[in-house]
Protein backbone atom coordinates (compact mmCIF):
# COMPACT_ATOMS: atom_id res chain seq x y z
CA UNK A 1 0.00 0.00 0.00
CA UNK A 2 2.94 2.30 -0.55
CA UNK A 3 0.96 4.17 -3.17
CA UNK A 4 -1.90 5.25 -0.91
CA UNK A 5 -2.54 9.00 -0.93
CA UNK A 6 -2.99 9.07 2.83
CA UNK A 7 -1.59 6.42 5.18
CA UNK A 8 -2.46 6.50 8.85
CA UNK A 9 -0.99 3.74 11.02
CA UNK A 10 -1.99 2.98 14.58
CA UNK A 11 -2.47 6.68 15.15
CA UNK A 12 -3.64 8.18 18.40
CA UNK A 13 -4.31 11.73 19.51
CA UNK A 14 -4.52 12.74 23.15
CA UNK A 15 -4.96 16.12 24.77
CA UNK A 16 -3.91 15.78 28.41
CA UNK A 17 -5.82 12.75 29.72
CA UNK A 18 -8.51 13.02 27.05
CA UNK A 19 -8.09 10.59 24.18
CA UNK A 20 -9.74 11.82 20.97
CA UNK A 21 -9.03 8.58 19.16
CA UNK A 22 -6.41 5.83 19.18
CA UNK A 23 -5.46 2.79 17.13
CA UNK A 24 -6.62 4.48 13.96
CA UNK A 25 -5.52 2.65 10.82
CA UNK A 26 -6.65 4.21 7.59
CA UNK A 27 -5.45 4.23 4.03
CA UNK A 28 -7.04 6.45 1.46
CA UNK A 29 -6.42 5.50 -2.17
CA UNK A 30 -5.89 8.03 -4.95
CA UNK A 31 -9.28 9.13 -6.25
CA UNK A 32 -11.12 7.92 -3.17
CA UNK A 33 -13.76 10.08 -1.52
CA UNK A 34 -13.73 9.65 2.26
CA UNK A 35 -16.25 11.42 4.47
CA UNK A 36 -15.20 12.10 8.05
CA UNK A 37 -18.25 12.29 10.30
CA UNK A 38 -18.94 12.51 13.99
CA UNK A 39 -20.27 14.79 16.70
CA UNK A 40 -18.49 17.95 17.77
CA UNK A 41 -15.34 17.35 19.77
CA UNK A 42 -14.84 13.88 18.30
CA UNK A 43 -11.58 14.96 16.68
CA UNK A 44 -12.61 15.40 13.03
CA UNK A 45 -10.91 18.73 12.65
CA UNK A 46 -7.94 17.55 14.73
CA UNK A 47 -7.48 14.76 12.20
CA UNK A 48 -7.29 17.35 9.42
CA UNK A 49 -4.80 19.35 11.47
CA UNK A 50 -2.65 16.24 11.82
CA UNK A 51 -2.76 15.70 8.06
CA UNK A 52 -1.80 19.34 7.49
CA UNK A 53 1.16 19.03 9.85
CA UNK A 54 -0.30 21.52 12.34
CA UNK A 55 -0.83 18.93 15.06
CA UNK A 56 1.51 16.16 16.21
CA UNK A 57 0.15 12.67 16.78
CA UNK A 58 0.46 11.24 20.29
CA UNK A 59 1.10 7.83 18.82
CA UNK A 60 1.50 6.14 15.45
CA UNK A 61 2.51 7.57 12.12
CA UNK A 62 0.94 9.32 9.16
CA UNK A 63 2.01 10.01 5.60
CA UNK A 64 0.31 12.36 3.20
CA UNK A 65 1.07 12.10 -0.52
CA UNK A 66 4.05 9.93 0.42
CA UNK A 67 5.57 12.42 2.87
CA UNK A 68 5.31 13.25 6.55
CA UNK A 69 2.56 15.87 6.95
CA UNK A 70 3.60 19.47 6.46
CA UNK A 71 6.65 18.51 4.40
CA UNK A 72 5.13 18.66 0.95
CA UNK A 73 2.24 21.04 1.46
CA UNK A 74 2.31 21.75 -2.24
CA UNK A 75 0.68 18.38 -2.84
CA UNK A 76 -2.12 19.05 -0.38
CA UNK A 77 -5.09 21.26 -1.15
CA UNK A 78 -7.24 22.66 1.62
CA UNK A 79 -10.78 24.03 1.49
CA UNK A 80 -11.93 25.77 4.67
CA UNK A 81 -15.41 26.42 5.91
CA UNK A 82 -16.99 29.46 4.33
CA UNK A 83 -16.86 32.51 6.54
CA UNK A 84 -17.46 36.18 6.05
CA UNK A 85 -14.56 38.09 4.56
CA UNK A 86 -14.18 41.80 5.20
CA UNK A 87 -16.08 43.66 2.49
CA UNK A 88 -13.33 46.24 2.03
CA UNK A 89 -10.53 43.67 1.77
CA UNK A 90 -8.27 44.56 -1.17
CA UNK A 91 -8.43 41.14 -2.72
CA UNK A 92 -10.15 39.86 -5.85
CA UNK A 93 -11.11 36.32 -6.75
CA UNK A 94 -8.12 36.03 -9.06
CA UNK A 95 -5.81 37.04 -6.22
CA UNK A 96 -7.36 34.52 -3.84
CA UNK A 97 -6.89 31.73 -6.37
CA UNK A 98 -3.36 32.93 -7.16
CA UNK A 99 -2.40 32.67 -3.49
CA UNK A 100 -3.26 28.99 -3.68
CA UNK A 101 -0.69 28.64 -6.45
CA UNK A 102 2.31 30.50 -4.99
CA UNK A 103 1.23 32.40 -1.87
CA UNK A 104 3.48 30.22 0.29
CA UNK A 105 6.62 30.99 -1.74
CA UNK A 106 9.22 33.53 -0.72
CA UNK A 107 10.15 36.42 -2.98
CA UNK A 108 8.09 38.65 -5.23
CA UNK A 109 7.47 36.07 -7.94
CA UNK A 110 7.91 38.40 -10.87
CA UNK A 111 9.04 35.71 -13.29
CA UNK A 112 6.58 33.55 -15.18
CA UNK A 113 3.71 35.99 -14.76
CA UNK A 114 2.11 35.02 -18.05
CA UNK A 115 2.05 31.33 -17.14
CA UNK A 116 0.70 32.25 -13.71
CA UNK A 117 -2.14 34.24 -15.26
CA UNK A 118 -2.94 31.39 -17.59
CA UNK A 119 -3.15 28.84 -14.78
CA UNK A 120 -5.31 31.12 -12.67
CA UNK A 121 -7.67 31.70 -15.58
CA UNK A 122 -7.92 27.96 -16.16
CA UNK A 123 -8.61 27.22 -12.49
CA UNK A 124 -11.30 29.91 -12.40
CA UNK A 125 -13.02 28.68 -15.54
CA UNK A 126 -12.95 25.11 -14.19
CA UNK A 127 -15.24 26.22 -11.36
CA UNK A 128 -17.28 28.56 -13.58
CA UNK A 129 -16.32 31.69 -11.65
CA UNK A 130 -15.27 33.89 -14.59
CA UNK A 131 -18.07 36.42 -14.17
CA UNK A 132 -17.07 37.52 -10.66
CA UNK A 133 -13.37 36.61 -10.47
CA UNK A 134 -12.35 40.27 -10.65
CA UNK A 135 -14.75 41.51 -7.99
CA UNK A 136 -13.64 42.07 -4.39
CA UNK A 137 -14.00 38.69 -2.65
CA UNK A 138 -15.60 40.30 0.40
CA UNK A 139 -18.62 41.32 -1.69
CA UNK A 140 -19.27 37.85 -3.14
CA UNK A 141 -21.89 35.46 -1.82
CA UNK A 142 -20.87 32.48 0.29
CA UNK A 143 -21.40 30.11 -2.62
CA UNK A 144 -19.31 32.22 -4.97
CA UNK A 145 -16.54 32.40 -2.39
CA UNK A 146 -16.55 28.64 -1.92
CA UNK A 147 -16.29 28.05 -5.66
CA UNK A 148 -13.21 30.24 -5.66
CA UNK A 149 -11.96 28.26 -2.66
CA UNK A 150 -12.22 25.08 -4.71
CA UNK A 151 -10.19 26.71 -7.50
CA UNK A 152 -7.67 27.97 -4.92
CA UNK A 153 -7.23 24.47 -3.49
CA UNK A 154 -7.01 22.73 -6.87
CA UNK A 155 -4.76 25.13 -8.78
CA UNK A 156 -1.63 23.52 -7.30
CA UNK A 157 -2.70 20.11 -8.66
CA UNK A 158 -2.82 18.45 -5.23
CA UNK A 159 -2.69 14.70 -4.69
CA UNK A 160 -4.78 15.05 -1.56
CA UNK A 161 -7.68 17.42 -0.97
CA UNK A 162 -8.62 18.16 2.63
CA UNK A 163 -12.02 19.77 3.12
CA UNK A 164 -13.21 21.18 6.43
CA UNK A 165 -16.98 21.65 6.31
CA UNK A 166 -16.79 23.39 2.92
CA UNK A 167 -20.57 23.24 2.47
CA UNK A 168 -21.54 24.69 5.84
CA UNK A 169 -23.71 27.81 5.53
CA UNK A 170 -24.23 27.33 1.78
CA UNK A 171 -27.66 27.02 0.21
CA UNK A 172 -28.65 23.71 -1.40
CA UNK A 173 -27.79 24.78 -4.94
CA UNK A 174 -24.28 25.80 -4.00
CA UNK A 175 -23.80 22.75 -1.79
CA UNK A 176 -24.48 20.73 -4.89
CA UNK A 177 -22.22 22.80 -7.15
CA UNK A 178 -19.28 22.72 -4.77
CA UNK A 179 -19.53 19.00 -4.02
CA UNK A 180 -19.86 18.21 -7.72
CA UNK A 181 -16.70 20.18 -8.44
CA UNK A 182 -14.82 18.21 -5.79
CA UNK A 183 -16.19 14.91 -7.06
CA UNK A 184 -15.28 15.74 -10.65
CA UNK A 185 -11.74 16.53 -9.60
CA UNK A 186 -11.11 13.23 -7.89
CA UNK A 187 -12.58 11.36 -10.85
CA UNK A 188 -10.54 13.14 -13.51
CA UNK A 189 -7.26 13.71 -11.63
CA UNK A 190 -7.26 10.91 -9.06
CA UNK A 191 -7.08 13.31 -6.14
CA UNK A 192 -7.89 11.67 -2.81
CA UNK A 193 -10.59 13.59 -0.93
CA UNK A 194 -11.00 13.74 2.85
CA UNK A 195 -14.19 15.56 3.53
CA UNK A 196 -14.96 16.56 7.11
CA UNK A 197 -18.65 17.24 7.50
CA UNK A 198 -21.48 17.14 10.02
CA UNK A 199 -24.01 16.34 7.33
CA UNK A 200 -23.47 13.46 4.91
CA UNK A 201 -26.53 13.86 2.70
CA UNK A 202 -25.23 16.56 0.32
CA UNK A 203 -22.26 14.34 -0.57
CA UNK A 204 -23.80 10.88 -0.05
CA UNK A 205 -23.84 9.97 -3.74
CA UNK A 206 -20.08 10.62 -4.05
CA UNK A 207 -18.82 9.04 -0.84
CA UNK A 208 -16.85 5.80 -1.16
CA UNK A 209 -16.15 5.30 2.51
CA UNK A 210 -17.04 6.88 5.81
CA UNK A 211 -14.87 7.41 8.88
CA UNK A 212 -17.25 7.91 11.80
CA UNK A 213 -15.67 9.18 15.02
CA UNK A 214 -17.49 9.15 18.38
CA UNK A 215 -16.00 9.56 21.85
CA UNK A 216 -12.70 7.91 21.07
CA UNK A 217 -14.30 5.10 19.03
CA UNK A 218 -14.55 4.96 15.29
CA UNK A 219 -15.86 2.88 12.44
CA UNK A 220 -14.63 2.82 8.84
CA UNK A 221 -16.51 1.43 5.86
CA UNK A 222 -18.90 2.05 3.01
CA UNK A 223 -21.78 4.39 3.92
CA UNK A 224 -24.23 1.48 4.24
CA UNK A 225 -21.87 -0.47 6.48
CA UNK A 226 -21.40 2.41 8.90
CA UNK A 227 -24.56 4.48 8.65
CA UNK A 228 -26.95 1.92 10.08
CA UNK A 229 -28.74 1.61 13.41
CA UNK A 230 -26.61 -1.26 14.71
CA UNK A 231 -23.17 0.29 14.11
CA UNK A 232 -24.06 3.81 15.20
CA UNK A 233 -25.87 2.55 18.33
CA UNK A 234 -22.70 0.67 19.21
CA UNK A 235 -20.53 3.70 18.57
CA UNK A 236 -22.66 6.07 20.58
CA UNK A 237 -23.34 3.50 23.27
CA UNK A 238 -27.01 4.33 23.18
CA UNK A 239 -29.93 3.52 20.92
CA UNK A 240 -29.67 5.39 17.65
CA UNK A 241 -32.13 4.97 14.80
CA UNK A 242 -30.81 5.42 11.27
CA UNK A 243 -33.51 6.01 8.69
CA UNK A 244 -33.11 6.05 4.93
CA UNK A 245 -35.67 8.31 3.32
CA UNK A 246 -35.60 9.11 -0.39
CA UNK A 247 -31.91 8.39 -0.80
CA UNK A 248 -31.01 10.40 2.29
CA UNK A 249 -29.74 9.22 5.64
CA UNK A 250 -31.26 10.57 8.83
CA UNK A 251 -29.85 9.79 12.23
CA UNK A 252 -32.43 9.99 14.99
CA UNK A 253 -32.25 9.51 18.75
CA UNK A 254 -29.64 10.67 21.22
CA UNK A 255 -29.92 14.10 19.62
CA UNK A 256 -28.17 15.75 22.49
CA UNK A 257 -25.18 13.50 22.01
CA UNK A 258 -25.23 13.94 18.26
CA UNK A 259 -25.52 17.70 17.98
CA UNK A 260 -25.18 17.30 14.25
CA UNK A 261 -26.99 20.37 13.09
CA UNK A 262 -24.42 22.91 14.10
CA UNK A 263 -20.82 23.57 13.27
CA UNK A 264 -18.73 25.01 16.05
CA UNK A 265 -15.17 24.61 15.01
CA UNK A 266 -12.59 25.88 12.57
CA UNK A 267 -9.10 24.60 11.91
CA UNK A 268 -7.59 27.99 12.65
CA UNK A 269 -9.36 28.39 15.95
CA UNK A 270 -6.61 26.31 17.47
CA UNK A 271 -3.80 28.34 16.05
CA UNK A 272 -4.83 31.93 16.53
CA UNK B 1 -1.70 83.04 3.45
CA UNK B 2 -0.89 84.76 0.13
CA UNK B 3 2.63 83.50 0.79
CA UNK B 4 1.39 80.03 -0.08
CA UNK B 5 1.38 81.09 -3.72
CA UNK B 6 4.70 82.91 -3.64
CA UNK B 7 6.29 80.68 -6.25
CA UNK B 8 9.41 82.82 -6.37
CA UNK B 9 10.16 82.22 -2.73
CA UNK B 10 9.32 78.53 -3.08
CA UNK B 11 11.72 78.19 -5.99
CA UNK B 12 14.50 79.90 -4.07
CA UNK B 13 13.98 77.70 -1.02
CA UNK B 14 13.89 74.56 -3.17
CA UNK B 15 17.45 75.30 -4.25
CA UNK B 16 18.70 75.03 -0.66
CA UNK B 17 20.61 71.91 0.34
CA UNK B 18 18.69 71.51 3.53
CA UNK B 19 15.38 71.55 1.64
CA UNK B 20 16.60 69.05 -0.92
CA UNK B 21 17.73 66.71 1.84
CA UNK B 22 14.30 67.05 3.39
CA UNK B 23 12.61 66.26 0.08
CA UNK B 24 14.75 63.19 -0.43
CA UNK B 25 13.95 62.01 3.09
CA UNK B 26 10.25 62.56 2.46
CA UNK B 27 10.40 60.70 -0.84
CA UNK B 28 12.06 57.70 0.82
CA UNK B 29 9.49 57.72 3.60
CA UNK B 30 6.66 57.97 1.09
CA UNK B 31 7.93 54.90 -0.73
CA UNK B 32 8.30 52.82 2.43
CA UNK B 33 5.00 53.97 3.91
CA UNK B 34 3.17 53.36 0.64
CA UNK B 35 4.52 49.82 0.40
CA UNK B 36 3.71 48.87 3.98
CA UNK B 37 0.40 50.72 4.10
CA UNK B 38 -1.83 48.18 2.32
CA UNK B 39 -0.64 45.45 4.69
CA UNK B 40 -1.28 47.71 7.68
CA UNK B 41 -4.84 48.27 6.47
CA UNK B 42 -5.46 44.58 5.66
CA UNK B 43 -4.12 43.50 9.03
CA UNK B 44 -6.08 46.24 10.84
CA UNK B 45 -2.96 47.66 12.41
CA UNK B 46 -3.73 51.40 12.23
CA UNK B 47 -3.94 51.72 15.98
CA UNK B 48 -0.76 49.65 16.35
CA UNK B 49 1.02 52.14 14.07
CA UNK B 50 -0.18 54.97 16.27
CA UNK B 51 1.01 53.14 19.40
CA UNK B 52 4.36 52.37 17.81
CA UNK B 53 4.76 56.01 16.86
CA UNK B 54 4.14 57.13 20.44
CA UNK B 55 6.87 54.81 21.65
CA UNK B 56 9.17 56.10 18.93
CA UNK B 57 8.52 59.49 20.49
CA UNK B 58 9.47 58.11 23.92
CA UNK B 59 12.67 56.68 22.47
CA UNK B 60 13.46 59.96 20.74
CA UNK B 61 12.86 61.88 23.96
CA UNK B 62 15.20 59.55 25.83
CA UNK B 63 17.82 59.97 23.10
CA UNK B 64 17.51 63.74 23.28
CA UNK B 65 18.10 63.64 27.04
CA UNK B 66 21.05 61.24 26.73
CA UNK B 67 22.56 63.25 23.92
CA UNK B 68 22.52 60.44 21.35
CA UNK B 69 20.87 60.81 17.95
CA UNK B 70 17.13 61.32 18.00
CA UNK B 71 16.84 59.03 14.99
CA UNK B 72 18.49 56.15 16.83
CA UNK B 73 16.25 56.73 19.85
CA UNK B 74 13.11 56.76 17.73
CA UNK B 75 14.19 53.58 15.98
CA UNK B 76 14.91 51.79 19.25
CA UNK B 77 11.62 52.92 20.76
CA UNK B 78 9.59 51.87 17.72
CA UNK B 79 11.18 48.44 17.41
CA UNK B 80 10.75 47.75 21.13
CA UNK B 81 7.12 48.84 20.80
CA UNK B 82 6.55 46.59 17.80
CA UNK B 83 8.01 43.59 19.61
CA UNK B 84 6.07 44.35 22.81
CA UNK B 85 2.80 44.68 20.93
CA UNK B 86 3.55 41.48 19.07
CA UNK B 87 4.33 39.54 22.23
CA UNK B 88 1.61 40.88 24.49
CA UNK B 89 -1.27 40.78 22.06
CA UNK B 90 -1.27 37.25 20.74
CA UNK B 91 -5.01 37.18 21.10
CA UNK B 92 -7.00 39.29 18.68
CA UNK B 93 -9.41 40.28 21.44
CA UNK B 94 -6.66 41.80 23.58
CA UNK B 95 -4.86 43.68 20.85
CA UNK B 96 -6.73 46.93 21.11
CA UNK B 97 -6.43 47.24 24.85
CA UNK B 98 -2.74 46.24 24.94
CA UNK B 99 -1.94 48.99 22.43
CA UNK B 100 -3.87 51.52 24.51
CA UNK B 101 -2.05 50.48 27.67
CA UNK B 102 1.43 50.65 26.15
CA UNK B 103 0.75 53.81 24.16
CA UNK B 104 -0.42 55.85 27.12
CA UNK B 105 2.43 54.77 29.38
CA UNK B 106 5.02 55.43 26.66
CA UNK B 107 3.63 58.89 26.00
CA UNK B 108 3.65 59.71 29.71
CA UNK B 109 7.22 58.53 30.04
CA UNK B 110 8.21 60.62 27.03
CA UNK B 111 6.68 63.74 28.57
CA UNK B 112 8.70 63.16 31.75
CA UNK B 113 11.89 62.70 29.75
CA UNK B 114 11.26 65.93 27.87
CA UNK B 115 10.63 67.75 31.13
CA UNK B 116 14.12 66.71 32.26
CA UNK B 117 15.63 67.95 29.00
CA UNK B 118 17.18 71.39 29.49
CA UNK B 119 17.49 72.28 25.79
CA UNK B 120 15.33 74.33 23.47
CA UNK B 121 11.59 73.84 23.47
CA UNK B 122 11.41 73.75 19.68
CA UNK B 123 13.41 70.56 19.64
CA UNK B 124 11.01 68.97 22.10
CA UNK B 125 8.09 70.05 19.97
CA UNK B 126 9.89 68.76 16.88
CA UNK B 127 9.72 65.08 17.76
CA UNK B 128 5.99 65.35 18.31
CA UNK B 129 5.05 67.23 15.17
CA UNK B 130 8.08 66.76 12.93
CA UNK B 131 11.16 68.78 12.07
CA UNK B 132 11.92 67.88 8.52
CA UNK B 133 14.48 70.63 7.90
CA UNK B 134 16.51 69.33 10.83
CA UNK B 135 17.32 66.13 8.92
CA UNK B 136 21.09 66.20 8.36
CA UNK B 137 23.30 63.98 6.25
CA UNK B 138 23.93 61.36 9.00
CA UNK B 139 20.20 61.11 9.59
CA UNK B 140 19.73 60.76 5.87
CA UNK B 141 22.21 57.89 5.69
CA UNK B 142 20.45 56.11 8.55
CA UNK B 143 17.15 56.75 6.82
CA UNK B 144 18.36 55.30 3.53
CA UNK B 145 19.88 52.23 5.19
CA UNK B 146 16.71 51.53 7.19
CA UNK B 147 14.58 51.99 4.10
CA UNK B 148 16.70 49.58 2.08
CA UNK B 149 16.47 46.99 4.89
CA UNK B 150 12.69 47.32 5.06
CA UNK B 151 12.31 47.06 1.28
CA UNK B 152 14.62 44.04 1.04
CA UNK B 153 12.84 42.11 3.79
CA UNK B 154 9.46 43.02 2.35
CA UNK B 155 10.52 41.78 -1.08
CA UNK B 156 11.41 38.39 0.40
CA UNK B 157 8.26 37.92 2.50
CA UNK B 158 5.83 39.68 0.16
CA UNK B 159 3.72 36.73 -1.01
CA UNK B 160 3.53 34.78 2.27
CA UNK B 161 2.78 38.04 4.08
CA UNK B 162 -0.06 38.81 1.70
CA UNK B 163 -1.37 35.25 2.09
CA UNK B 164 -1.30 35.35 5.88
CA UNK B 165 -2.80 38.85 5.96
CA UNK B 166 -5.85 38.17 3.80
CA UNK B 167 -6.42 34.44 4.26
CA UNK B 168 -4.74 33.20 7.46
CA UNK B 169 -6.66 29.92 7.77
CA UNK B 170 -5.57 28.64 4.37
CA UNK B 171 -2.10 30.17 4.69
CA UNK B 172 -1.52 28.15 7.86
CA UNK B 173 -2.76 25.04 6.11
CA UNK B 174 -0.34 25.63 3.25
CA UNK B 175 2.61 25.83 5.64
CA UNK B 176 3.07 29.61 5.74
CA UNK B 177 4.78 30.56 9.06
CA UNK B 178 2.02 32.97 10.02
CA UNK B 179 3.27 33.37 13.59
CA UNK B 180 6.72 34.45 12.43
CA UNK B 181 5.48 36.83 9.76
CA UNK B 182 3.24 38.80 12.14
CA UNK B 183 6.00 39.98 14.52
CA UNK B 184 8.44 40.41 11.64
CA UNK B 185 6.03 42.70 9.86
CA UNK B 186 5.46 44.59 13.12
CA UNK B 187 9.21 45.26 13.29
CA UNK B 188 9.22 46.52 9.70
CA UNK B 189 6.37 48.84 10.61
CA UNK B 190 8.37 49.93 13.66
CA UNK B 191 11.37 50.86 11.53
CA UNK B 192 9.22 52.75 9.04
CA UNK B 193 7.41 54.51 11.86
CA UNK B 194 10.70 55.65 13.33
CA UNK B 195 11.58 57.16 9.96
CA UNK B 196 8.23 58.87 9.85
CA UNK B 197 8.61 60.29 13.34
CA UNK B 198 11.61 62.31 12.19
CA UNK B 199 9.76 63.77 9.27
CA UNK B 200 6.14 64.33 10.20
CA UNK B 201 6.49 63.64 13.93
CA UNK B 202 5.03 60.99 16.17
CA UNK B 203 1.55 62.43 16.25
CA UNK B 204 1.03 62.47 12.51
CA UNK B 205 2.81 59.41 11.26
CA UNK B 206 -0.52 57.70 10.66
CA UNK B 207 -1.17 60.23 7.92
CA UNK B 208 1.57 58.62 5.81
CA UNK B 209 1.45 55.02 6.98
CA UNK B 210 -2.30 54.45 6.97
CA UNK B 211 -4.27 57.15 5.15
CA UNK B 212 -2.80 56.63 1.63
CA UNK B 213 -3.40 52.88 1.78
CA UNK B 214 -6.88 53.33 3.24
CA UNK B 215 -7.65 55.73 0.37
CA UNK B 216 -6.32 53.27 -2.21
CA UNK B 217 -8.40 50.44 -0.73
CA UNK B 218 -11.50 52.53 -1.45
CA UNK B 219 -10.96 52.57 -5.19
CA UNK B 220 -9.34 49.24 -6.05
CA UNK B 221 -9.54 45.65 -4.87
CA UNK B 222 -6.32 44.59 -6.57
CA UNK B 223 -3.51 44.22 -4.00
CA UNK B 224 -0.73 45.39 -6.29
CA UNK B 225 -2.72 48.28 -7.72
CA UNK B 226 -3.55 49.32 -4.16
CA UNK B 227 0.17 49.28 -3.36
CA UNK B 228 1.08 51.42 -6.38
CA UNK B 229 -1.67 53.92 -5.53
CA UNK B 230 -0.66 54.01 -1.86
CA UNK B 231 2.92 54.84 -2.87
CA UNK B 232 1.76 57.60 -5.22
CA UNK B 233 -0.59 59.06 -2.57
CA UNK B 234 2.08 58.92 0.13
CA UNK B 235 4.63 60.58 -2.15
CA UNK B 236 2.24 63.34 -3.11
CA UNK B 237 1.43 63.97 0.55
CA UNK B 238 5.00 63.83 1.86
CA UNK B 239 6.81 65.69 -0.93
CA UNK B 240 3.90 67.95 -1.75
CA UNK B 241 3.45 68.83 1.90
CA UNK B 242 7.03 69.99 2.22
CA UNK B 243 6.93 72.05 -0.98
CA UNK B 244 3.72 73.80 0.05
CA UNK B 245 5.04 74.55 3.50
CA UNK B 246 8.17 76.31 2.23
CA UNK B 247 6.88 79.76 1.32
CA UNK B 248 4.57 80.36 4.27
CA UNK B 249 7.08 78.75 6.63
CA UNK B 250 4.18 76.95 8.28
CA UNK B 251 4.50 73.48 9.88
CA UNK B 252 5.11 70.69 7.38
CA UNK B 253 2.83 68.40 9.37
CA UNK B 254 -0.27 70.39 8.54
CA UNK B 255 0.33 70.23 4.80
CA UNK B 256 1.25 66.56 4.78
CA UNK B 257 -1.82 65.54 6.73
CA UNK B 258 -4.10 67.90 4.83
CA UNK B 259 -3.04 66.52 1.45
CA UNK B 260 -3.31 62.99 2.76
CA UNK B 261 -6.78 63.64 4.10
CA UNK B 262 -7.91 65.35 0.89
CA UNK B 263 -6.81 62.32 -1.13
CA UNK B 264 -8.72 60.04 1.21
CA UNK B 265 -11.90 62.09 0.94
CA UNK B 266 -11.48 62.19 -2.84
CA UNK B 267 -11.18 58.39 -3.01
CA UNK B 268 -14.29 57.94 -0.88
CA UNK B 269 -16.21 60.23 -3.19
CA UNK B 270 -15.00 58.27 -6.23
CA UNK B 271 -16.04 54.98 -4.56
CA UNK B 272 -19.46 56.41 -3.69
CA UNK B 273 -20.13 57.68 -7.20
CA UNK B 274 -18.96 54.40 -8.72
CA UNK B 275 -21.11 52.39 -6.33
CA UNK B 276 -24.18 54.38 -7.30
CA UNK B 277 -23.64 54.09 -11.02
CA UNK B 278 -22.86 50.37 -10.72
CA UNK B 279 -26.07 49.80 -8.81
CA UNK B 280 -28.20 51.70 -11.31
CA UNK B 281 -26.65 49.64 -14.11
CA UNK B 282 -27.05 46.20 -12.59
CA UNK B 283 -30.44 46.57 -11.01
CA UNK B 284 -32.38 44.34 -10.93
CA UNK B 285 -29.85 41.94 -9.44
CA UNK B 286 -27.32 40.34 -11.79
CA UNK B 287 -28.43 37.04 -13.33
CA UNK B 288 -27.49 34.01 -11.21
CA UNK B 289 -24.24 32.28 -12.04
CA UNK B 290 -24.65 29.28 -14.35
CA UNK B 291 -25.20 26.07 -12.44
CA UNK B 292 -24.10 22.79 -14.00
CA UNK B 293 -27.04 20.41 -14.43
CA UNK B 294 -27.48 17.80 -11.70
CA UNK B 295 -26.21 14.32 -12.20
Amino acid sequence: MGDAAVEIEDAGLRFGDRTLWSGLDLQVAPGEFLAVLGPNGSGKTSLLRVLLGLQQLSAGSVRVAGNPPGRENRKVGYIPQQRALDESLTLRGVDLVGLGLDGHRWGLGVSGLRERRRRIARAISSVGAESYARSPVGRLSGGEQQRLRVAQALIGDPDVLLCDEPLASLDLTHQRVVSELIDERRRTAGTAVLFVTHEINPILEYVDRVLYLVNGHFEIGAPDEVMNSRVLSELYGTHVEVLRIGGQIHVAGAQSALCEDEVHHHVDQHVS
Amino acid sequence: MEKLFDFDLTARLLALDVVQTALLAAAVLGLVAGLLGPFIVMRRMSFAVHGTAELAFTGAAAALLLGVGVGIGALAGAVVAALLLGLLSRRESERDSVIGVILSFGLGLGVLLLWFYPGRASQKFGILVGQIVAVDSTDLTALLVSAVVVLAVLAVIYRPLLFSSVDPAVAVARGVPVHVLGPLFAVLVGIATALGVQIVGALLVVALMVTPAAAAARITASPWRATVLAIVFAEVAAVGGIVLSLAPGAPVSFFVTAISFAIYVGCRVVAFVRGRSARSLTEPAAPPAPVPPGR
